[in-house]
C-alpha cells in the first residue's frame, strides 16, 4: 500500500510543473499561438522565484516574482508573434535561448556561480524523505497545480473569453468581423500561458530550494507534447501530463533494479512521449489558425 | 413609407491594395427600406466597397455616411467593424466567416455573448438564436456544429449573426452562389420580410436574373468606378450587362437549342456501345458514408451530360472518383474501352481525361506559381530539357506554350510570369480551362466551370465547352447553377443523396421539373433512371 501511495505522491510531484505549463500552453495554442516557449517561461519563472525568495526570505514573494518573470517573457513572445507577426517557431526558439542565456547571466551576477544558487526558502519540509506525501499536501503550489487544468478547462469551455479564444484560434477573420478584438484575446492568452508556465518553474525551484542552470531540462517541451497528445483539450492534456509523470516515476523506481542498463530506463519517458505523440497526433486536428501569422 | 430617405451614402471612394486599385472614385447611395443590387464583373470593386462600409478597411480617400435613427447623415469614414456592428451594419461574406468547430449558437453570439455571472449563458444563447431564426424564417438548429451544416444552412447562420447584432443595413456578398433554386427562393422571402420590416439590404451579385427578381434599385460598377444607377423597374438585363462589361454581350439566358436527336436515341437505350466515359454502379465512401451510392452513367462523344443538384449530394465525390482523386469502393469507371477504376491520375490523363476541378484554388492552381507554370501542371514531364533529361525544365518551351494559350484563351493580363494569385477569378479560371482544354483529350470533367467568374468569362467558357462538344468530346458537366446546366447540357441527370434520381433529355428538363427532384422529391412523371 505504501508503495502505491509513494508512487502516486512521486507522480504528482513530477506532474505539477507539467500541469502548470500544459494548462497555460493549451490556452495559447487554442488561441492560435504556438507554445514552443513554455520551456523558456518555466526557466524564467524558476529563476525569478529563486531571486525573490532569496532576497525576501519568503517563498510567497518568490511566487509573485516567478509569475512576473513568466508574464514578462509571455509578453515578449506576444509582442513578437502577435504585434510583429514573427514566425512563432522562430521566436519560440529565440525566447527559449534567451531564457537560458539571461538566467545564466543573472545567476553569475547575483550569486557568483555558474551552476546553482544558494539555498532559498520554499514550502514544506525537506530532507524528511519518509513524508513526501505530507510535504506535498503542505505545498500550496501542489494544490494550485492540480487546480490549473480544471480551471483552464472551465475557462476555455464555459466563459465568453474561452469562446473567443476558441474562435480566434480557429478562424480569426471570422472573429474579427464580429468585432472580437483578436489581438487582445491572443495577448491575454499568451500572457496567461506565461504566468501558468512560470508557476511551473516556480514550483521546480522552490521544491528543490535552489535554482540550477537549465533546471527545466525540457519539461516545457514535454508539456507541449502533452497538449498535442491531449488533442488540445485541457482535461486530456492534463491526463497526458499525469501519464508522462507516471512514466518518469517508473523510470526512477526501475533505476535501482539490476539487469537493465540505466540509460535505457532513463529513456522511458522520452520514448513514451515520442510514441504517444507520433502515434496519435497524426489523427488529431490542431486549431486551424495555429501558428499562422498572416490574417 | 420613406423610400426616398437615404440609409447609406458613399462618395469619391478610393482604395488600393499595393498596386491594385480596387476602388477609384466609386460612389453609392442606398435608400432605407430597399433592396439594392450592387452589380459588376469580378474585380469591379464591389466587395471592396462593401467591406469599406462594413468597417473592414478604411478608404484611402472619400467619405462614408450612414443615416442615424433620427434620419440625419453621419460621417463614419474609416470606422471599425465594431463601430459598424454597433451602428447596425452587418455583412454576410461570400466566403463564410464561420468557425467550423463551434456550434451555430456559439457562432451567432460570438463577440456579444450572453453571460450568467462569469459564465457563458449557453441556454440563453440557444433560446435567443432559435427565436430569432423562427422570427425571420431562417431554419437552423442552434446546437449543431457549423462544420456539419450544408452551405444553405451555413448562410442562414451568417444572416442570423448579423440580425443578432441588430443589423438594419444588411450587406450580402454573392449570397446565391452556393444555393439551390429552392433555397434562393427562401432567401428572397427572408430578404423581403426584412425589408418590409424596415431594413436596408445591399446585394452584391453578377447574376442579372437575380437583380431583376429581387432588387428595387441597381448600382453598376466597372473597374472600381460607379458607372450606372437605375431603378430596377426601368432596367433590362441587356442594359445592365452592357453597363457591367462596357460592350454588348450574349447572355447566358440564351438557352441551349435542341440538337439532333441522334445523341438522345443513342444514349437512352440501356447499352451504350460508343460511350467515351461509362461509370457502372459506382460507390464512393466519404467519412464512412456512401457519398456516391451506386451511380451509373455514360457520356457519348459529342455529348454534354449535365449533373444538376444541390451541392453536397455526392457530385464532388463522383467527379473526384472519376478523376482518380478518390478511392472507389465498388463499381467500375471506363474511359473508352479501358478500365481505369484503379488507375493513377497520370494514367487517366494519358487515356484522354481532362478535369476542370470545382475549386480552382484548392485543386486547380498553385496560386503562387506563375501563369506559365500553372499552364503545364500535370504535363511537366513533357517539358523537360533535352530528350531524356528529367533534371531541368525547358523554360523556352514552357514560355512558348504559355504565350500560345494566353492568346487562345484570352488570359488577361497577358503576362506569363505573373503569379496566378494576382489574376482575377475569371482569368484564373481561364488558366485552368486553357490547361485542361488546350491539349488533346476525349473526355472532359467540367465541375462548376464558371463559379465566381464574371459575365464575360462565362460567355467565353461556355463557348469553349460548346466548341469541345462540336469537336466530338464527351463532357460531364457538374454545376450548382441550374441555368448553366440548361444552357449547355444535352441530357440532365439529377443527383440527390448520392444517387442519380432522374435522367431527362434536355427538352424535358425544365426548372419546374428539376427543382423538386433536386430537393429529394420523387419524380412522378418518370421513374428514376
Amino acid at each position: 500500500m505504501t508503495e502505491i501511495a509513494a508512487f502516486i505522491a512521486q507522480t504528482i510531484r513530477i506532474a505539477i510543473p507539467y500541469l502548470f505549463a500544459a494548462s497555460g500552453g493549451v490556452v495559447a495554442e487554442r488561441a492560435g499561438v504556438v507554445s514552443l516557449t513554455l520551456e523558456g517561461f518555466m526557466l524564467t519563472g524558476a529563476f525569478a522565484a529563486t531571486l525573490g525568495s532569496f532576497y525576501s526570505g519568503s517563498p510567497w514573494i518568490g511566487v509573485l516574482c516567478g509569475i512576473g518573470g513568466g508574464l514578462l517573457f509571455g509578453l515578449i513572445h506576444a509582442v513578437a508573434s502577435i504585434r510583429y507577426r514573427a514566425d512563432q517557431i522562430v521566436t519560440g526558439i529565440a525566447i527559449n535561448l534567451l531564457a537560458v542565456g539571461l538566467t545564466r547571466f543573472f545567476l553569475l551576477m547575483a550569486f557568483d556561480s555558474s551552476s546553482n544558487s544558494p539555498r532559498v526558502p520554499g514550502f514544506g519540509i525537506t530532507g524528511d524523505a519518509a513524508s513526501l506525501t505530507g510535504a506535498l499536501l503542505r505545498n500550496p503550489l501542489v494544490w494550485l497545480g492540480l487546480m490549473a487544468i480544471p480551471a483552464v478547462a472551465w475557462l476555455v469551455h464555459y466563459t465568453p473569453f474561452g469562446l473567443r479564444v476558441r474562435a480566434v484560434g480557429e478562424h480569426p477573420a471570422a472573429a474579427e468581423t464580429l468585432g472580437v478584438p483578436v489581438k487582445r484575446v491572443r495577448y491575454l492568452a499568451v500572457a496567461l500561458s506565461g504566468i501558468l508556465a512560470g508557476l511551473g518553474g516556480v514550483y521546480l525551484a522552490l521544491d528543490q530550494h535552489q535554482f540550477t542552470d537549465s533546471m527545466t531540462a525540457g519539461r516545457g517541451f514535454i508539456a507541449l507534447a502533452a497538449i498535442i497528445f491531449g488533442r488540445w483539450e485541457p482535461v486530456r492534456a492534463g491526463l497526458a501530463c499525469l501519464l508522462f509523470a507516471a512514466a518518469e516515476t517508473l523510470q526512477i523506481q526501475l533505476q535501482g533494479m539490476q539487469g537493465i542498463p540505466s540509460q535505457f530506463v532513463q529513456m522511458i519517458p522520452y520514448v513514451l512521449t515520442i510514441v504517444a505523440v507520433g502515434g496519435f497526433v497524426a489523427r488529431s486536428t490542431p486549431p486551424a489558425a495555429l501558428g499562422k501569422t498572416e490574417d | 413609407m420613406t423610400a426616398s430617405s437615404l440609409a447609406v451614402r458613399m462618395n469619391g471612394i478610393h482604395k488600393s491594395f499595393g498596386p491594385v486599385r480596387a476602388n477609384r472614385g466609386a460612389s453609392l447611395e442606398v435608400g432605407t427600406r430597399e433592396i439594392h443590387a450592387l452589380v459588376g464583373e469580378n474585380g469591379a470593386g464591389k466587395s471592396t466597397l462593401m467591406r469599406l462600409l462594413a468597417g473592414l478597411y478604411a478608404p484611402d480617400a472619400g467619405t462614408i455616411e450612414i443615416a442615424t435613427p433620427s434620419g440625419e447623415m453621419r460621417d463614419v469614414t474609416g470606422w471599425s467593424t465594431a463601430d459598424a456592428i454597433k451602428a447596425g451594419v452587418g455583412m454576410v461574406h461570400q466566403h463564410f466567416m464561420l468557425v467550423r468547430t463551434l456550434t451555430v449558437a456559439e457562432n451567432v453570439v460570438l463577440g456579444r455573448e450572453p453571460v450568467r455571472g462569469a459564465m457563458l449563458d449557453v441556454a440563453r444563447a440557444l433560446r435567443d438564436v432559435k427565436a430569432l431564426g423562427e422570427q425571420y424564417g431562417l431554419r437552423v438548429e442552434p446546437e449543431r456544429l457549423v462544420g456539419e451544416l450544408s452551405v444553405g444552412e451555413a448562410q442562414r447562420v451568417e444572416i442570423l449573426k448579423t440580425l443578432f447584432r441588430g443589423a438594419r443595413i444588411l450587406i450580402l456578398d454573392e449570397p446565391t452562389a452556393v444555393l439551390s433554386p429552392l433555397e434562393v427562393k427562401e432567401l428572397w422571402g427572408v430578404l423581403r420580410r426584412l425589408r418590409d420590416d424596415g431594413a436596408t439590404i445591399v446585394l452584391i451579385t453578377h447574376k442579372l436574373d437575380e437583380v431583376m427578381d429581387i432588387s428595387d434599385r441597381i448600382t453598376v460598377m466597372r473597374h472600381g468606378e460607379t458607372v450606372a444607377r437605375m431603378e430596377t423597374r426601368d432596367a433590362t438585363p441587356d442594359v445592365i450587362a452592357k453597363a457591367m462589361v462596357g460592350r454588348e454581350v450574349a447572355l447566358m439566358g440564351t438557352r441551349n437549342e435542341e440538337r439532333g436527336s441522334a445523341v438522345d436515341t443513342a444514349t437512352s437505350s440501356a447499352l451504350v456501345p460508343r460511350s467515351s466515359l461509362s461509370v457502372d454502379t459506382l460507390v464512393v465512401m466519404n467519412r464512412g458514408l456512401r457519398a456516391v451510392d451506386k451511380v451509373s452513367l455514360s457520356v457519348a462523344p459529342g455529348e454534354i451530360l449535365g449533373i444538376a443538384g444541390v451541392e453536397g449530394n455526392g457530385q464532388t465525390e463522383l467527379i473526384e472518383a472519376i478523376a482518380g482523386l478518390r478511392t472507389v469502393a465498388e463499381g467500375t469507371i471506363r474511359l473508352g474501352d479501358r478500365d481505369v477504376t484503379n488507375a493513377s491520375v497520370r494514367a487517366r490523363t494519358e487515356a484522354g481525361l481532362a478535369h476542370i476541378p470545382e475549386d480552382r484554388h484548392r485543386r486547380g492552381l498553385v496560386l503562387d506559381y506563375s501563369v506559365a507554370d500553372n499552364l503545364i501542371l500535370g504535363d511537366q514531364h513533357k517539358y523537360a530539357r533535352g530528350a531524356r533529361s528529367v533534371w531541368a525544365l525547358d523554360d523556352a518551351r514552357i514560355g512558348a506554350n504559355a504565350q500560345d494559350e494566353i492568346r487562345r484563351f484570352d488570359i488577361r493580363p497577358p503576362e506569363s510570369a505573373l503569379p496566378a494569385r494576382s489574376l482575377s477569378g475569371g482569368n484564373q479560371q481561364k488558366i485552368v480551362i486553357a490547361r485542361e482544354m488546350g491539349g488533346s483529350y476525349d473526355v472532359l470533367l467540367a465541375s462548376q466551370p464558371t463559379r465566381g467568374v464574371d459575365v464575360g468569362a462565362i460567355e467565353f467558357i461556355h463557348a469553349q465547352i460548346r466548341a469541345a462538344r462540336e469537336a466530338g468530346k464527351a463532357i460531364l458537366l457538374v454545376s450548382a447553377e441550374l441555368s448553366e446546366i440548361l444552357a449547355l447540357a444535352d441530357r440532365v441527370a439529377v443527383m440527390y443523396g448520392g444517387r442519380i434520381v432522374a435522367t431527362l433529355p434536355r427538352r424535358e428538363a425544365t426548372e419546374e421539373r428539376l427543382g423538386p427532384l433536386m430537393t429529394g422529391a420523387t419524380d412522378t412523371t418518370r421513374p428514376a433512371a
